[in-house]
């Protein structure tokens, strides 16, 4: 972005009219006051609390509020571990929530499963909701997040208003499923230690 | 050894089986399953052992397939300071079914809600036998027994789906969550207490 705002001054007065893309005007206000719905759910919700806390602050990032309510939210923030009992529930909490929207999934486990590749656990949340930036970590420190929030604003500065595609949400049909089965058992195929676990009868 | 096995087999016979001191220093004695629930009344009601305090109710499934589950009961009497765990074998090719001791200790209920949900063990007797962690309609089985895989019996994208169609709110009742429905289930003496604002005020059946 290399003119966001032109401005001009006209006659010795202060600049009265200004000139910029629309794109560039919205987008600059959205990145720049996004609001979190944390979604904790294990120790990376505690991280995410010291990012939001004095120390690191994300209040410095537009941050400043959370929103404990999906319908006053732009960000929803997986923090740990998503049980499939969790998956409705997230859901759901990623429906109620106004576009525009946008979701990170913070950590090993949110991402991918993490170290548990078991019966209980989805593996990666990106199965059930769209996620937009991922947050590497076990968990991640609050450095990691704020630069996983500064990802997610240079990624809102690039979106385009006239660009339908990034706003629809389509599920496939009535199963519930965004992604084709095939790409879902890709996705949660086990990879690195956990390819050695074999339980099974 | 605590006395209390002693006391049990002068009492009951050949209902009582084996018994022995477990490497924390607590005994263990193996009961009859048809015999449970008068051996555990009989705990919790006469006066010398007063084990009025149920601890956790939980099963054991070895992985040598030959020994058969074991449903544990941690008893504790906070009178007498004492422990005692009680062990019901079951036959893991028979019905895997046991009474409940919910009638006598409430806080049974969950507790073996929860061995049901991941043993599969039936608590004949019990109130309300659902599962408690698992979904209501979970298929897959269940996952702590030894014949179940690690990663389930459905496919991850099976899963998936049968998850999202889960109605979150069917599992948590609202009565379930209700503590002002809760209060008609309280004992009478707790009621009477709770009137006199022992621990507070009740706004209801004022």
């Amino acid at each position: 972005m290399k003119h966001v705002v032109e401005t001009q001054e006209i006659a010795g007065q202060s600049p009265n009219w200004m000139l910029a893309r629309l794109d560039d005007l919205v987008n600059w206000a959205r990145a720049n006051s996004l609001w979190p719905m944390p979604f904790g759910t294990a120790c990376c919700a505690i991280e995410f609390m010291a990012t939001a806390a004095s120390r690191f602050d994300f209040a410095r990032f537009g941050m400043e509020r959370q929103a404990f309510s999906p319908r006053q939210a732009d960000v929803l923030i997986c923090a740990g571990r998503l049980p499939f009992k969790l998956a409705p529930v997230i859901r759901r909490v990623y429906d109620q929530m106004p576009q525009p929207k946008w979701v990170i999934s913070m950590g090993a486990c949110a991402s991918t499963g993490g170290i548990f590749d078991n019966y209980a656990m989805v593996q990666g949340i990106d199965t059930v909701v769209p996620v937009d930036v991922y947050v590497p970590g076990c968990p991640p420190r609050p450095e990691g997040l704020l630069y996983g929030v500064l990802l997610l604003h240079k990624k809102i500065k690039g979106e385009s208003l006239g660009d339908r595609a990034l706003r629809e949400e389509h599920l496939l049909d009535d199963s519930g499923l965004r992604l084709p089965p095939d790409e879902i058992e890709t996705i949660s195929e086990p990879f690195g230690n956990s390819v050695h676990q074999f339980r099974s009868a | 050894m605590n006395p209390s096995v002693d006391a049990l087999r002068a009492t009951f016979g050949n209902a009582i089986g084996r018994a022995a001191v477990a490497r924390d220093g607590e005994t263990v004695v193996y009961v009859r399953a048809d015999g449970l629930r008068d051996v555990m009344q009989w705990l919790r009601d006469t006066p010398g052992q007063a084990y009025h305090y149920l601890v956790d109710v939980t099963a054991v499934e070895h992985r040598d397939r030959e020994l058969p589950l074991e449903v544990v009961y941690f008893l504790r009497s906070l009178d007498r300071r004492a422990d005692l765990r009680v062990k019901v074998e079951l036959d893991a090719d028979a019905d895997l079914t046991v009474d409940s001791v919910t009638p006598l200790w409430s806080g049974a209920n969950w507790l073996e809600r929860e061995v049901f949900d991941l043993f599969g063990i039936t608590f004949r007797g019990h109130p309300d036998l659902r599962r408690i962690l698992m979904w209501e309609t979970y298929a897959e089985g269940h996952p702590l027994r030894k014949d179940f895989p690690l990663r389930g019996r459905f496919s991850r994208a099976e899963q998936v789906r049968q998850a999202l169609a889960a109605n979150p709110e069917a599992h948590y009742s609202l009565e379930e969550l209700s503590i002002a429905d809760a209060q008609d289930d309280l004992p009478p003496d707790m009621k009477e207490r709770l009137q006199r604002g022992e621990r507070g005020k009740l706004s209801r059946d004022e």
